[in-house]
């Protein structure tokens, strides 16, 4: 139904532009006049979110496992207390399981029920996370899924999907990519793209970011 | 509520599309909406799950056809006029025609940091685990009317207790003010033949979190 997903399209990037520009103004002046909210602190949320919140994080994250098998080895057992001290972010929320990628074993992350992600480490979601498309197949298509990112897995590849359903929530530590002996965590960190981390891509390979 | 928003193994809704390069907001306005929105909870407003609850409300065809931070301000408007801290007539008019319901305390630019993590939903326990790592489980076959977070594509179907996560809040509870209830929250993985059938790939497995109410021994 390529007119279904035409306006769907329209619908996530903008046409409510105008209309909706004035109703959430209107929200905005009331809550404030109101005394409920500071518009300041609006902007500081805002900017938070725009500049310093993001996948770099978790990129950081994923390439000191990569190097440091203890802080892997924390990672995996508790994965908010090892972030902390990384000292990336003023703090990472609690619950925060990270899963480890093998050879035999793909992980993915979705939330069926809303949009639950690791907001602290990756940042806000893109909007397909969001979206009924992922949300509906992630579960019981993760090969569909993953081919409409371009990513073919082997056959006996096991996948699990992790379905947020609580508060806690799922960062997935991709497997690191062959070609980067000897390089440190700055240099892998750029290889660990935020897909990855769902478990809808792969690590970059050394040859695309040369 | 079994609604719409309840997604996972829906068919028809099309390819995922990817766009390269996204931006973190589309508009000016999904960011204040985000914002107010994350403000108002922080503020003591409403919970976590008052706030998901205010989005599976929205009457299906809506759900389907808004966008996510067009969900988020219908559910921003609803949410304060049911609460009483807007009437509908100060968001049609724009302007407070009324001094706010006192509320606990004002989204202020101190408040900013703790929004950008999550909160903190572990408590302490009042009685032991029911169920040990390795346990078979069945989720119920249960379709509370009110807020859940037990999806329906696992409902009656049995897996096995893969970790136990602590004690936290019990979503169902709060959502309907009905006070933490702290409940012990597990991961449980499911085959995906037992979800899906015998024509699904037989390495997947599925897993949920779920709360100890949701289930029951197999």
């Amino acid at each position: 139904m390529p007119q279904d997903h035409d306006e769907r399209d329209h619908h996530e990037h903008g046409s409510e532009l105008s209309e909706m520009q004035l109703r959430v103004r209107a929200l905005e002046t009331v809550l404030a006049e109101k005394g409920y909210v500071d518009p300041a602190a609006l902007d500081a949320m805002i900017e938070a979110f725009e500049t310093r919140i993001g996948p770099h994080i978790g990129a950081r994250v994923v390439a000191r496992a990569w190097t440091d098998p203890a802080f892997k080895r924390d990672l995996i057992e508790d994965a908010t207390r090892a972030v902390q001290p990384l000292g990336l972010i003023n703090r990472v929320g609690d619950h925060l399981i990270a899963v480890e990628n093998t050879a035999t074993l793909h992980n993915m992350i979705v939330c069926t029920l809303c949009s639950c992600y690791p907001w602290d480490v990756l940042g806000l979601p893109p909007v397909w996370y969001k979206s009924a498309p992922y949300r509906s197949r992630a579960v019981n298509d993760p090969r569909g899924v993953l081919a409409d990112f371009g990513v073919t897995l082997p056959a006996d590849t096991q996948i699990r999907v992790w379905d947020s359903t609580a508060e806690t929530r799922f960062i997935v530590l991709p497997m690191r990519p062959a070609g980067t002996d000897g390089w440190g965590e700055e240099r892998l960190a750029t290889l660990v793209t935020r897909d990855s981390m769902i478990g809808t891509g792969l690590p970059k390979r050394p040859d695309e970011v040369a | 509520m079994d609604g719409v928003h309840d997604m996972g193994g829906m068919h028809g809704f099309g390819k995922v599309e990817p766009e390269a390069n996204e931006t973190v907001f589309h508009a000016a306005w999904e960011a204040r909406c985000l914002a107010l929105n994350r403000a108002m909870g922080a503020a003591g407003a409403w919970t976590i799950d008052e706030g998901r609850a205010g989005i599976e409300e929205l009457p299906p065809a809506v759900y389907l056809a808004a966008s996510y931070y067009g969900k988020w301000a219908l559910r921003l408007e609803n949410m304060l006029v049911k609460l009483g801290f807007a009437g509908a007539d100060e968001i049609a008019a724009g302007h407070a025609l009324r001094p706010g319901k006192p509320l606990a305390h004002k989204f202020g630019t101190a408040d900013v940091p703790r929004t950008l993590a999550r909160g903190s939903f572990g408590r302490p326990a009042s009685a032991p685990a029911r169920f040990g790592v390795g346990e078979r489980v069945r989720a119920k076959n249960i379709h509370p009317r009110t807020h859940t977070r037990l999806p329906r594509y696992v409902r009656g179907r049995a897996g096995v207790i893969e970790a136990v996560r602590g004690c936290h809040v019990f979503p169902d509870a709060t959502a309907v003010g009905a006070g933490e209830n702290p409940q012990w929250l597990y991961t449980v993985v499911f085959d995906g033949r037992e979800l899906w059938g015998e024509a699904t790939d037989p390495l997947l497995k599925v897993s949920v979190e779920a709360f100890e109410p949701y289930l029951e021994a197999a």
